[in-house]
């Protein structure tokens, strides 16, 4: 099964033939999965030869689905032109679109996440600023590395990228269902609470990592949804416990204001939700392989 | 990027948002000067970013420019809450009838706007939102429709702003969306918005902070930073790209991605209890390529950092493999030279480690160890680093 990805998804990438675009569509191929073209409306009607693949580039998203039933697309249009590239995937009415781009304003998010909503949520969006999501074995959408371990029973949520490589290589000898780096921006697509909800449901995942970072509310609201939800073993892990108030921590979201965001509240609010919380990474992968090796 | 009130005014005014005339004064005589061209009784505010100014006795009043001048030789240099006072504003005084708050904010929950107001301004909002919570209307604002003067008479009315003003007030807040849209702000805030006893509706405070995603969109937003008040190793990183924050402890951390370099910190933190209480001295996250010219730039900024003792350098290869990483941290050392004087703790782990840790092995340089994990070598990082203390 895995969530979100399977070896069925057809994957288009818009922005292939920029520098990202060209060298990440090549790994992804390479990885195995099923790309079957890009998008950019100044290349329409070529074809881009990648990994041995000659593959069509299309002018729009639209386009690009009506040829080849593509229903994921990955994004890694520059910040300036990446509104209008997401806003184009839902009119598209594409099933899933990784926005990898970093660095996109808010305001901009803002107005495709209402876009989508207005529009009946017929497109799941996750990220931006996120490494996209791999379900190892099947298909990888973005930029995880593919080799860092393959198939299991873990399903892994994430705001961080290298914590989401540095936890697949924690436990890679166990592997995982799916990963899923949902991303650092304040306003992001898909949640925790959305990856939650779908790896309970999917009967491949035996037990769930989730990893937060300071800034928002993300984590204790996925705390209350656990309690109230899941029934899988969840272990968490939640990064900047050091970081000083007021100070942007790399990523956008990534702040602690108040007395809000820290990552002490997220772990209490975890805890008390039945969830083991690990100190370090290694401490949580810790956790997550006594729980794996319990399980019943 | 959060804005001096001043700066906050500046881009009201120009979007229509009624203030106060005034200035910003660096000298207690420039203070004096705009108190002369104001020719009416000023106050005189610190310009620091950060509440509890009047308390602090950032804030003052003065009835003619001798005075100002007084008042501003006393406010300048005044370190409030951490924060040294560089700037005054000298703006007319008003007379206050009545004091309303309002801000337009992002709402990460509901992944929208947010407008907040209240006919009971003046306090701090969070005591209000605690105290008061029913008079604080919150009001979800559709990122796609916005904020016309229907939505605002709206807000103006749960706000409970009284009848005489809400007109006055909503075509206010119809200035502030265009401000907070505009100017890529995700944070737009009027603490106090007041009535005059002319029942004119004004802004007399602000609060701004601006998306820097979005400087693509504003090169003039640039201009606002304080290179003043600019940490001047922050501001040296800047320089070079790099996601660079000083902290206040002996350990230099770099690392690849914002979530690994976040926890860096947390697992040096948490060694350090054992090593003299040694602490992060910032965050550093060089991003996924981690190559030898970014890594160089990286220590040189660490390494000019006097507190630093130790260096932990914390790379996971994922996309960028491990064998280029170690080579980059060689070639960094080379370029660097005689000005890498202090240990560096390295853990390399993922794609590629067994090369990368063979060539640093090899280049076998005197400062550098090398430990396997993550938590051994934020210890060996925090013991070199208490050794230097």
């Amino acid at each position: 099964m895995a969530i979100f990805l399977t070896e069925n998804s057809k994957v288009i990438v818009q922005g292939m033939t920029g520098s990202e675009g060209t060298k990440h569509t090549a790994r992804m191929l390479k990885s195995g999965t099923n790309i079957v073209g890009g998008v950019n409306p100044r290349k329409a009607g070529t074809k881009v030869e990648i990994e041995g693949q000659s593959l069509p580039v299309f002018a729009t998203v639209a386009e690009a689905i009506a040829e080849t039933g593509a229903d994921v697309s990955v994004i890694f249009v520059p910040p300036k032109f990446a509104k209008d590239a997401v806003l184009e995937a839902i009119d598209a009415e594409i099933g899933l679109a990784v926005v990898i781009t970093e660095g996109i304003p808010v305001h901009d998010t803002a107005y495709f996440w209402a876009h989508a909503v207005a529009t009946g949520n017929k497109t799941r969006i996750v990220g931006p600023n996120c490494p996209g999501l791999i379900s190892p074995g099947k298909s990888n959408a973005g930029i995880i590395p593919a080799d860092i371990t393959g198939p299991g029973k873990i399903g892994l949520v994430s705001k961080s990228g290298t914590l989401t490589y540095q936890m697949m290589y924690e436990l890679r000898d166990i592997g995982f269902s799916s990963a899923v780096g949902i991303g650092g921006d304040p306003i992001i697509g898909t949640t925790h609470i959305d990856a939650l909800a779908a790896f309970e449901a999917d009967p491949e995942t035996e037990l769930i990592v989730m990893i937060g970072e300071i800034g928002g509310d993300a984590e204790e609201r996925a705390a209350a949804y656990i309690q109230a939800n899941v029934t899988k073993p969840v272990v968490g892990y939640v990064a900047g416990f050091t970081a000083p108030e007021g100070k942007t921590m790399g990523h956008a979201g990534a702040i602690v204001s108040g007395s809000a965001g820290t990552a002490q509240a997220k772990k209490e609010a975890l805890e008390a939700a039945g969830v083991k919380v690990g100190k370090t990474p290694s401490e949580t992968a810790a956790l997550a392989r006594e729980l794996y090796q319990a399980r019943g | 990027m959060d804005l001096y009130e001043y700066q906050a005014k500046d881009l009201f005014a120009a979007h229509g948002v009624p203030v106060l005339p005034g200035d910003v004064a660096s000298t207690p005589e420039e203070a004096r000067a705009i108190a002369e061209r104001l020719a009416q009784t000023v106050v005189i505010k610190a310009q620091v970013k950060t509440g509890g100014r009047g308390k602090a006795g950032g804030v003052k009043l003065a009835d003619d420019p001798a005075g100002a001048q007084e008042k501003a030789e006393a406010i300048l240099g005044l370190d409030i809450k951490g924060h040294i006072t560089r700037k005054v504003l000298v703006t007319v005084a008003s007379d206050i009838a009545e004091e309303y708050y309002f801000s337009f904010l992002l709402d990460r929950t509901n992944r929208t706007f947010l407008a907040m107001a209240s006919a009971e301004g003046g306090m701090e909002i969070e005591q209000l939102a605690v105290e008061r919570p029913e008079a604080l209307a919150k009001v979800p604002v559709d990122a796609i429709k916005g904020v016309d003067l229907a939505t605002a008479k709206e807000i103006a009315a749960q706000a409970k702003i009284p009848a005489a003003v809400a007109d006055q007030a909503a075509e206010v807040i119809v200035k502030l969306w265009e401000t907070f849209v505009a100017e890529d702000a995700t944070l737009v805030e009027v603490n106090p918005l007041v009535r005059d006893p002319q029942d004119k509706i004004i802004a007399l405070d602000g609060k701004v902070t601006l998306d820097e995603n979005a400087g693509f969109r504003h090169p003039a937003h640039a201009d606002l930073v304080d290179q003043e008040a600019e940490d001047p190793l922050e501001a040296a990183a800047k320089a070079k790209d790099l996601n660079y924050v000083k902290l206040d402890g002996q350990v230099g951390i770099i690392g690849n991605g914002a979530g690994l370099v976040m926890s860096t910190l947390d697992v040096v933190a948490y060694a350090g209890e054992k090593h003299k209480g040694v602490k992060p001295a910032n965050f550093l996250d060089i991003g996924g390529g981690a190559s030898a010219e970014v890594m160089a730039n990286g220590l040189h900024i660490i390494l000019g950092d006097p507190d630093v003792k130790s260096v932990f350098v914390n790379v996971f290869g994922g996309i960028t493999a491990c064998d280029a990483v170690a080579n980059g941290i060689v070639s960094a050392l080379g370029i660097l030279g005689d000005e890498a004087t202090k240990p560096l703790v390295v853990r390399l782990d993922g794609n590629n480690v067994e090369e990368g840790r063979r060539i640093l092995a090899e280049a076998n340089h005197p400062l550098v160890t090398v430990v396997d994990t993550m938590d051994n070598a934020a210890d060996k990082a925090a013991e070199l680093a208490a050794a230097g203390v």
